[in-house]
């Protein structure tokens, strides 16, 4: 059997080429490494019942993957670190069947016009290889209303000042604002903030056949029991409705095999161990930044510079604890978000000037709640007064937090490669992560810092904290080097010259005629917006210039 | 079962599952019929071990008088679950979904999914130790949890639940490595869901005002936003 293509990834970036390449009448395989927890094995047309509210189940034991017992990676900050500095989880986004998708908390912003733009609109910066990319957002535009339509994406136009021109109105209404959230929302308006609804892949009303989000709280890293989440289970049951799709999960692509220009298929490993290989007349890779350079430095394709410009959202976490209970545990796990270190003033120009850097960029702002009991708990020191300090619950009820996903620079040496020597499971390297943040990263952590701790202050906080991640972490405030977030992105550049970058503005390798990545590899610059609508958008894009289609507007 | 063929053959070659010892019969039968351990019941740590542990539950999460200590609560029935966790079918590793019928749908929670092959070479690795199997040592040997289980508690002594108390926190400070694993532990089965054999009767969720799972009610819009 010869398909049309075969899909590597079962992600939001895989499930949406699926998608468009189905309806146009393509046959694919979508070849996923993970189980299979989102559809209902028997009738993959409908979703399944795997998904619960259990902190053990999805936060201590992965129940959505990978283990990094079968699939570890390791992890250093340089060269001068040595081979690696730790071995096990790192930056791990979800290895099941819907990716990413399905723990995320479903924040899907849009880029700005700025953020395919960035060399031409601010200028290059030290050791960092800014570029524009090859595309604008009016090109993308017709491709996010479409992926907007298609996951169902809650939010309310108008509502951010600084958001990019949309064709439409929101598929759906904002959902319901966390108590937490329109305190924060006030306090930040007050001291001249622009915060607004975020727009979130989570049903605010019944739709596409699944049910309203019911606030439950178990958002962030767990799967939705009710489905109501825009993660890929509506891409992917009407995917499998076609009769054109099959699904394959726990099995691994080892290989793409080629012949001259063209791929002819891949090799890969079924959960039977067994090692087979398959024909395709496209192969469209969509592992996420790090498992896809993988395949392809296992195969040995894309050049020079794959693996290359990793970049993660240098994260600024800046905690309140506040003299009441916000009942961060109820609602959509963040509901509100604001732009505004993403828009250079006269303060970030001068902190820019201090720090002798031409520019600064923030990223969005994420208000948001505490964590789950469990996590609270082996936050606290053991004995004595451990139970008072949970019935005082300053790091969960009481506590508001600002996640400022940060842009961090394309720096040439932050890196995916191969473990020389840590292999996984089935006996294949394992890859290495190699990052440190570089001077913007840490000037703007520290600029937009105590910006954002003085609206904690506002709000009410008895109690600040600010940090980072690289630097530091929630656990224990313990310094930690490993990057805590799963925003992976770069790594196979996209550009028209291959010379500086891996695959063209459509997302296929410059050494290949038939092989497409479908995910954030490709960005050029990480933006400071979360990246999946963007990906699923280009994605979209791709899979719709192979088959011909134009989006559906 | 999976064919004993393909390129990853020694994952699947049979082994020795030492994970039964404190099980016979009678012990099974009782074990069965204490689902979520109302009745402390230990299924791989000996009587002593457990006596042992509960008494360190006590020691890291004590009982004050308005919330329980860990050891009522049942943080240590939690460990000897998870410890045992491949005795029973399914493992007791993942608990199943959507609903545990605590705030409404179906009590789902008690059957445990399946595990595929790696997903139990994974667990058997970790909670078992490589023991030397090829299967298990592809990076290496590992330590599981059993073993540190066995030797920490060893060495923190069976005469510790009667230790004083000030004793009892010179013994554990003395093995960091085991506290942490311990402490770790602990939290999980003091505030995780009471399917995985902690948190009897919630009564850990409830000394925190922890609503717990609350799926399929959820939360209204009204309860979401207002203070």
């Amino acid at each position: 059997m010869t398909v049309d293509a075969v899909i590597i990834g079962s992600g939001p970036g895989g499930s949406t080429a699926a998608d468009v390449l189905t309806r146009a009448g393509w046959t694919v395989v979508i070849i996923e490494k993970g189980r299979n927890h989102l559809l209902d094995a028997r009738d993959m047309t409908k979703p399944a019942s795997d998904y619960s509210n259990d902190e053990i189940k999805f936060t201590n034991r992965r129940f959505l993957g990978p283990d990094p017992f079968l699939e570890p990676r390791t992890f250093r900050r340089g060269h001068d670190d040595g081979d690696h500095t730790h071995v096990g989880e790192v930056n791990s986004i979800p290895s099941t069947v819907g990716g990413g998708g399905t723990h995320a908390d479903g924040k899907t912003p849009r880029f700005r016009e700025v953020d395919f733009g960035m060399l031409s609109t601010f200028g290059p910066q030290p050791e960092a290889e800014v570029a524009d990319w090859p595309l604008t957002y009016d090109d993308l535009e017709p491709w996010y209303a479409m992926v907007e339509r298609a996951v169902g994406v809650a939010g309310t136009a108008g509502a951010n000042p600084f958001a990019a021109p949309r064709s439409g109105p929101f598929p759906m209404p904002s959902g319901a604002p966390m108590y937490g959230a329109t305190l924060s929302t006030a306090a930040a308006e007050k001291l001249g903030f622009h915060p607004y609804a975020a727009p979130t892949a989570a049903n605010s009303v019944p739709y596409d056949g699944r049910p309203a989000c019911n606030n439950c709280g178990f958002c962030a890293f767990l799967g939705c029991p009710i489905h109501a989440k825009g993660d890929p289970v509506a891409l992917l049951t009407r995917t499998m409705a076609t009769g054109r799709a099959e699904l394959w999960p726990e099995t691994f692509v080892s290989r793409i095999r080629t012949e001259g220009r063209r791929a002819t298929g891949v090799d890969y490993i079924g959960p039977d161990g067994i090692e087979r290989s398959m024909d395709a007349r496209h192969v469209i890779v969509a592992g996420g930044a790090i498992e896809t350079p993988r395949l392809l430095l296992l195969s040995r394709l894309g050049g020079a510079l794959v693996g290359r410009y990793l970049m993660v959202h240098y994260q600024t976490i800046v905690v309140g604890v506040m003299p009441f209970d916000v009942h961060g545990d109820r609602g959509r796990a963040v509901t509100h978000v604001h732009d505004d270190a993403m828009i250079p003033d006269d303060l970030s120009r001068a902190a820019a000037r201090e720090a002798g850097l031409p520019w600064l960029r923030g990223g969005m702002v994420e208000h948001g709640g505490g964590g789950m009991p469990v996590s609270e708990a082996k936050i606290y020191p053991w004995g004595a007064g451990h139970g008072a300090t949970m019935r005082d619950s300053r790091m969960r009820r009481h506590l508001w937090a600002f996640i400022m996903q940060g842009e961090d620079l394309p720096y040439r040496t932050n890196t995916v490669d191969l473990d020389p020597t840590v292999r996984d499971v089935r006996g294949f390297p394992s890859p290495r992560i190699t990052y440190r943040g570089g001077r913007h990263e840490l000037a703007a952590s520290a600029h937009h810092g105590p910006r954002l701790e003085a609206v904690l202050k506002e709000m009410g906080a008895v109690w600040t904290l600010r940090t980072s991640s690289p630097g530091g972490s929630f656990e224990g405030i313990r310094r930690r080097m490993i990057p805590e977030s799963r925003h992976v992105i770069g790594t196979a550049r996209m550009g028209v010259d291959p010379a500086t970058s891996v695959v063209d503005p459509y997302g296929r390798l410059h050494d290949l005629d038939n092989v497409v990545i479908a995910d954030s590899s490709v960005f050029p610059t990480a933006s400071g917006y979360g990246p999946t609508l963007t990906l699923v958008a280009l994605a979209a894009r791709a899979a719709g210039a192979l088959a011909g289609t134009a989006p559906e507007l | 079962m999976l064919p004993q063929t393909g390129r990853w053959v020694h994952l699947h070659a049979p082994v020795e599952h030492p994970t039964d010892r404190a099980d016979d019969g009678a012990r099974r039968a009782e074990r069965d019929s204490h689902p979520w351990y109302r009745d402390p019941v230990p299924i791989w740590l000996t009587e002593a071990e457990y006596n042992t542990l509960r008494a360190v539950c006590d020691a890291l999460i004590p009982p004050d008088g308005d919330s329980p200590g860990a050891g009522e609560a049942g943080s240590a029935d939690y460990i000897d679950t998870l410890l045992g966790a491949f005795s029973f079918d399914p493992p007791r590793i993942w608990a199943g979904g959507p609903t545990s019928g605590r705030a409404g749908g179906e009590a789902c929670f008690g059957d445990f999914h399946h595990l595929s092959a790696l997903d139990e070479l994974a667990w058997r690795t970790r909670i078992e130790g490589s023991q030397g199997l090829a299967a298990r040592e592809f990076n290496g040997p590992v330590t599981g949890y059993q073993q540190r289980y066995h030797e920490g508690l060893g060495r923190l002594g069976e005469d510790f639940p009667q230790a004083a108390p000030d004793e009892r926190v010179v013994r554990l400070k003395a093995d960091p490595e085991f506290l942490e694993l311990v402490f770790g532990h602990v939290c999980e089965g003091m505030y995780g869901a009471p399917e995985y054999g902690g948190n009897h009767d919630t009564i850990g969720w409830r000394a925190i005002g922890f609503a717990g799972d609350v799926q399929p009610r959820g939360w209204t819009d009204q309860e979401v936003s207002a203070p």
